[in-house]
């Protein structure tokens, strides 16, 4: 299971579909709240199938309507509980595929990579924007490695299996890489 | 903790210097450069803090020697080692440098985004806050993890009040900004749809700047100013929002210039209280630039051993907060409550 409502939006399951909607901000004026849940649903719809057709797994968007997406429910296991050296290197492949395709995912973390049908699905693009800029793909990366971090024993091994499988097909990889180092000394937490 | 610090605060165009201790501020005196038009002028505003730096160092000193506290009973020297100005900056660290030889006493450079963050928690109940640090040309917002102060988000071009004086400047508001537009803003009664630039974490302010003057055209004052502002604090405020969920602390402190403008506090406050945080707003002097945040963070700084020796006290005008080894925190601050 993978339905956790954050910040952002809600999360709930109706007939096997899952529902995504953006939560109301009682902070911000009405009019800008729904323009701004209204825009984001949007972006994240557009590049949820962007994506996939760059080879990158995502679930399959069924409707979209104000502030709310209904898309595919992954019946699979969060790749926190599965991941392994094998599965670190195709996690690297895939991020390769998505930042040759011009999109950031913007909140990559083991909890929004699914184990499903023998492969890596990638969910949640609720942060995702297009950016093809070192910076914004180091930054993506290393906001993963900081899961890796914080929650697994062999990060070292997961971090070397994850750049090999980045380098394999991406020419700028070892640019985006040396940056993330980079990014780690300047302590940014983004 | 113990000691006392005199510290000085010249990073723009407040020059301030004050002497703590652990207990309080016992004096402060302050100068500050107001440009007879336009905004800030760098090479101006530094002049004007060579000119006044003695009155406000000596003033300080007089004021304490009053309650007590004499020169040679001060242990530390601080300054403001940056972010800011760079000939203001010098300025300051000129004058510190030498106030640190004659009296023979260590020398501390401060960060003076930390030192927002510092004298919050030191004069409000905030014990691990996520701040909110918004000023003329800072906006980010930070936390303490695993002993150094971390920026979840920040402006990738120039500060909150920064546009809002850009924009006032063009508008023929005058400098500062910030307390006109707000004073507008009550009269509004329509909002119009201004650029809202949240990346991932990150913000920007010059393009909502440029886009509000440009509304000036069609609109009233009154509601360029109000969407203006309900644009940009509801941007700072959804990082804000973001970085607490995702730090899960569950404080937040407002800091800088702009944290005196009452519809930001609003829209924080009703933040925090839908997520069941406590909100933090020091006193307005502790608020804006201050001598006393240089001189307390100084004196945290020079209890753990964080001293300079007066050749590495090159002042850095893009001397950033991450960059700073917290020693006077322990790693884990949460356990401590």
């Amino acid at each position: 299971m993978y339905l956790i409502s954050g910040a952002e939006a809600s999360v709930k399951m109706e007939d096997g579909v899952l529902i995504k909607e953006r939560v109301p901000k009682s902070y911000r004026l009405k009019d800008l709240d729904e323009r701004i849940r209204r825009e984001r649903t949007k972006a994240e719809a557009r590049l949820l199938s962007e994506a996939r057709r760059a080879g990158v797994p995502t679930p399959i968007i069924y409707d979209i309507y104000n502030s709310t997406i209904k898309m595919q429910y992954l019946n699979g296991t969060a790749v926190k509980h599965v991941i392994d050296e094998n599965l670190s290197e195709q996690i690297g492949s895939l991020v390769a595929e998505l930042h040759m395709a011009g999109i950031i995912h913007g909140d990559l973390t083991t909890s929004n990579l699914i184990f499903f049908n023998d492969r890596i699905y990638m969910i949640d693009f609720g942060l995702a924007f297009n950016d093809s800029s070192i910076e914004a793909r180091g930054v993506d990366v290393h906001v993963l490695f900081q899961t890796f971090e914080s929650t697994h024993r062999d990060h070292g091994i997961l971090i070397d299996a994850f750049c090999r499988g980045y380098r394999k097909d991406f020419r700028q990889a070892d640019e985006v890489l040396e940056r993330v180092k980079e990014i780690e000394k300047r302590g940014r937490y983004a | 903790m113990k000691g006392t610090v005199l510290g000085i605060e010249g990073t723009a165009w407040n020059l301030s210097a004050a002497i703590v201790n652990e207990k309080d501020v016992i004096a402060e005196v302050s100068d500050m450069y107001r440009p007879p038009t336009g905004g800030i002028h760098p090479r101006e505003a530094a002049q004007h803090h060579a000119k006044y730096i003695s009155y406000v160092v000596t003033g300080v000193l007089d004021e304490a020697k009053k309650k007590g506290v004499d020169a040679s009973q001060i242990d530390a020297i601080s300054f403001s080692q940056g972010p800011g100005l760079g000939a203001c900056l010098r300025t300051v660290a000129t004058a510190a440098r030498m106030l640190a030889i004659s009296l023979d006493i260590p020398l501390v450079g401060v960060n003076h985004c930390l030192a927002h963050v510092e004298v919050g928690r030191w004069k409000t109940p905030a014990t691990d806050p996520v701040t909110l640090y918004v000023s003329g040309a800072n906006s980010q917002v930070l936390a303490y993890r695993m002993g150094k102060y971390r920026v979840f988000g920040e402006t990738l071009d120039i500060g909150l009040g920064n546009s809002f004086d850009k924009f006032a400047r063009t508008a023929g508001l005058g400098h500062p900004g910030g307390p006109q537009i707000e004073q507008f803003a009550k009269k509004a009664s329509t909002y119009i749809p201004l650029p809202y630039v949240v990346k991932g974490m990150d913000l920007s302010f010059s393009g909502l700047s440029t886009a509000a003057t440009d509304a000036l055209k069609a609109n009233s004052m009154e509601d360029v100013c109000y969407s203006f502002q309900e644009t940009a604090f509801a941007m700072v405020v959804e990082v804000t929002e973001r970085a607490l969920a995702h730090t899960e602390k569950n404080e937040i402190l407002l800091a800088g210039g702009v944290g005196a403008n009452m519809r930001l506090r609003e829209m924080l406050d009703i933040m925090c209280t839908e997520r069941g945080a406590s909100f933090y707003v020091p006193e307005k002097r502790f608020m804006g630039d201050n001598g006393a945040m240089i001189a307390y963070l100084g004196l945290l700084m020079y209890d753990s051993g964080n001293v300079i020796e007066i050749e590495n006290s090159h002042v850095n005008p893009n001397f950033r907060p991450d960059s700073v080894d917290v020693t006077w925190l322990p790693k884990d601050i949460a356990g401590r409550r």
